[in-house]
């Protein structure tokens, strides 16, 4: 305890006071630790009003924040996951699904839909990172191909919010196999010259950064995202050696030139409109 | 010759050591023992046979990663022996971890790119025991475009325990280059047919592994993280390895069972490094039948059925 804290009154304390406050109704920044009025926090999306912390939020809330209100339409909602190789480790895969089912109100990891940003027809899909890491299994693979191919048909631009540790190990080589899947439908999408621009959160590991996550025409990432091939544990013990800061940040992808751009999240919209129109400028409104 | 026996081959090692002894005896000693030799020689194969015959996943496993077992050089030095190899991505550097050439079978030309492993110590540690950086793919991708350039059929050989985990990988962008590569090969306008002929581990496989026709070897795996990977994430201890196998189904004829994989080769006696030779034939008459089963197709039809291929990759429910 510092002198301070000694001088002050145990009730008066800040600790203490959090932890009789209902909780949610504060959340505590992971960052800089400072105390947020929830209310405060959402009006700023989820980033911390004192550090500029982007804290991960759910793919619901995420596309909420980024397509114009009332413009949604669910794509695939009713793909769900099967367990064809009956996996089982300390559980069952079975068992896990369930879990997390309930756990995030979700089928599966990956939320795709059609609507609008700023007045533009698009298709976003967008991960679930609470649903089993956010994993790429058989529906995200085939939810994130059909919402391509939406995008195909349509000629919407297709938009990307990716936040997952890679593949899903409990399906084993299916999973694998939609590394290939999805990059195929969005090599179909750039033969048809519709724009892909793939936002990379935090975080996004492995086969889904291996594949959909980086093949943006244009890739973006929120600040500070943890991005990278192989997680930081798995390089530490290959290489035996403790890793610099920031590495595999966004920052660190910008200055290799992986990535395009970081935009805060509270510019996303109007960056990414401001984007799609000069790429693909789109039609102007028929004229009497 | 020393085989290396693996831990479940012990019966065999003995037998055949055994063998190795009479021989050494028979040179001089007056007794006739070949009779005795052969009777040996018909167990050894016999229980070879036998303990073939009910392998697990995880000790498939170790024949696929067994350090005699036949790699994409010896492959191409047996069926394309006019093999010129080509070097370099063209932007940073040459990859030892993955090989690229042009070369014929049979009168064919064809682009070759495979993963390449090490033999001895030195080796194995130039060749980063297979695990390509990114400079390796773009390498790869590099040849691919060429090949549809030239109209050459691209073969691949599957053989890495994954791409390499490491702080320069990272800075090159090994994300990039391996999604990249799944990219092009989408699309690539000339046939492409991958054979998995030792480990197949993870991301690091697939991007030379997207095409046409994806074969195995009977004795080889392909997943999408390493057993042991797999065993210390899930069950939190890399000693469950061979749960993890298991429960993965690496191995070739399972995951033809699962029509993920279109044909299981047969290996020799004892697997293909106890016959290189015969394990290469195999190989190249495979690699052949597929090509013909190509050419009967255009261009367009290709493209029309491997992306019918790859979007049915992946098993739901939808209600």
């Amino acid at each position: 305890m510092s002198w301070f804290e000694k001088l002050m009154p145990s009730r008066i304390s800040t600790e203490k006071r959090t932890r009789s406050v209902p909780q949610g109704v504060w959340i505590k920044c992971p960052k800089c630790d400072a105390q947020l009025y929830r209310t405060e926090l959402e009006r700023n999306l989820y980033v911390c009003p004192k550090c500029d912390h982007h804290m991960r939020i759910g793919a619901r809330r995420r596309i909420e924040y980024f397509l114009d209100a009332d413009s949604l339409t669910e794509l695939n909602a009713s793909l769900e996951p099967e367990d064809p190789l009956k996996f089982r480790d300390s559980k069952r895969y079975r068992d896990r699904i369930v879990q997390a089912q309930k756990k995030t109100g979700e089928k599966d990891a990956l939320i795709t839909v059609s609507g609008n940003l700023m007045g533009r027809p698009v298709v976003v899909c967008a991960f679930e990172f609470a649903f089993m890491g956010g994993s790429m299994g058989s529906v995200v693979g085939e939810k994130f191909s059909r919402a391509a191919e939406h995008s195909a048909k349509t000629a919407a631009p297709l938009i990307s919010f990716s936040a997952s540790g890679g593949a899903r190990m409990q399906e084993a080589l299916f999973s694998l196999l939609q590394m290939a899947k999805t990059s195929a439908a969005l090599a179909n999408l750039g033969e048809l010259k519709i724009p892909y621009v793939s936002v990379l959160t935090d975080p996004t590991t492995g086969g889904v950064s291996a594949s959909l996550a980086m093949l943006g025409d244009v890739n973006i990432a929120e600040p500070k995202a943890l991005i990278g091939f192989a997680g930081p544990r798995v390089i530490e013990q290959t290489v035996r050696q403790k890793l610099p800061d920031g590495f595999q940040r966004s920052e660190f992808l910008l200055d290799h030139g992986a990535i395009d751009m970081l935009i805060d999240r509270r510019q996303l919209r109007e960056q990414i409109a401001s984007l799609l129109d000069k790429l693909v400028p789109m039609p102007a409104p028929p004229t009497d | 010759m020393d085989l290396k026996f693996l831990d479940f081959e012990q019966p065999i090692a003995e037998l055949e050591a055994k063998i190795e002894e009479l021989r050494f005896v028979g040179d001089d000693a007056e007794v006739n023992i070949n009779e005795e030799v052969a009777r040996l020689k018909e167990k050894s194969e016999s229980l070879t046979r036998s303990i073939f015959s009910k392998l697990s996943a995880w000790q498939i496993a170790q024949i696929a990663r067994h350090p005699m077992r036949p790699y994409t050089a010896d492959y191409l030095q047996s069926i394309a022996p006019d093999f010129q190899e080509l070097h370099g991505d063209r932007m940073y550097a040459d990859d030892p971890a993955i090989i690229g050439g042009v070369g014929h079978i049979d009168g064919r030309r064809i682009m070759f790119i495979g993963h390449q492993k090490g033999r001895d110590t030195k080796e194995r540690v130039r060749r980063n025991y297979g695990m390509p950086k990114p400079e390796g793919y773009r390498k790869a991708q590099r040849l691919m475009r060429m090949a549809a350039k030239f109209s050459l059929p691209i073969v691949t050989f599957i053989d890495t325990p994954g791409a390499y985990p490491g702080v320069g990988a990272e800075e090159r962008g090994q994300s990039e280059a391996i999604a990249y590569s799944l990219y092009l090969m989408a699309r690539l306008r000339t046939p492409i047919v991958s054979v998995v002929i030792g480990e197949g581990g993870s991301g690091g496989a697939l991007a030379i592994g997207v095409g046409d026709r994806l074969m195995m070897l009977q004795y080889s795996i392909y997943s999408v993280i390493s057993p042991e990977g797999c065993a210390s994430i899930l069950w939190k201890s890399a000693e469950k390895a061979e749960d993890a196998a298991a429960a993965m189904r690496i191995t070739a004829e399972s995951l033809s069972k699962f029509e993920l994989v279109d044909d299981v080769l047969p290996e020799p006696l004892g697997a293909a490094h106890r016959n290189p030779a015969a394990a290469a034939d195999v190989v190249r008459n495979a690699l052949l039948n597929s090509l013909d089963e190509l050419d009967k197709l255009d261009i367009e039809q290709i493209l029309v059925e491997r992306q019918r291929r790859l979007s049915g990759f992946g098993q739901f429910k939808e209600s």
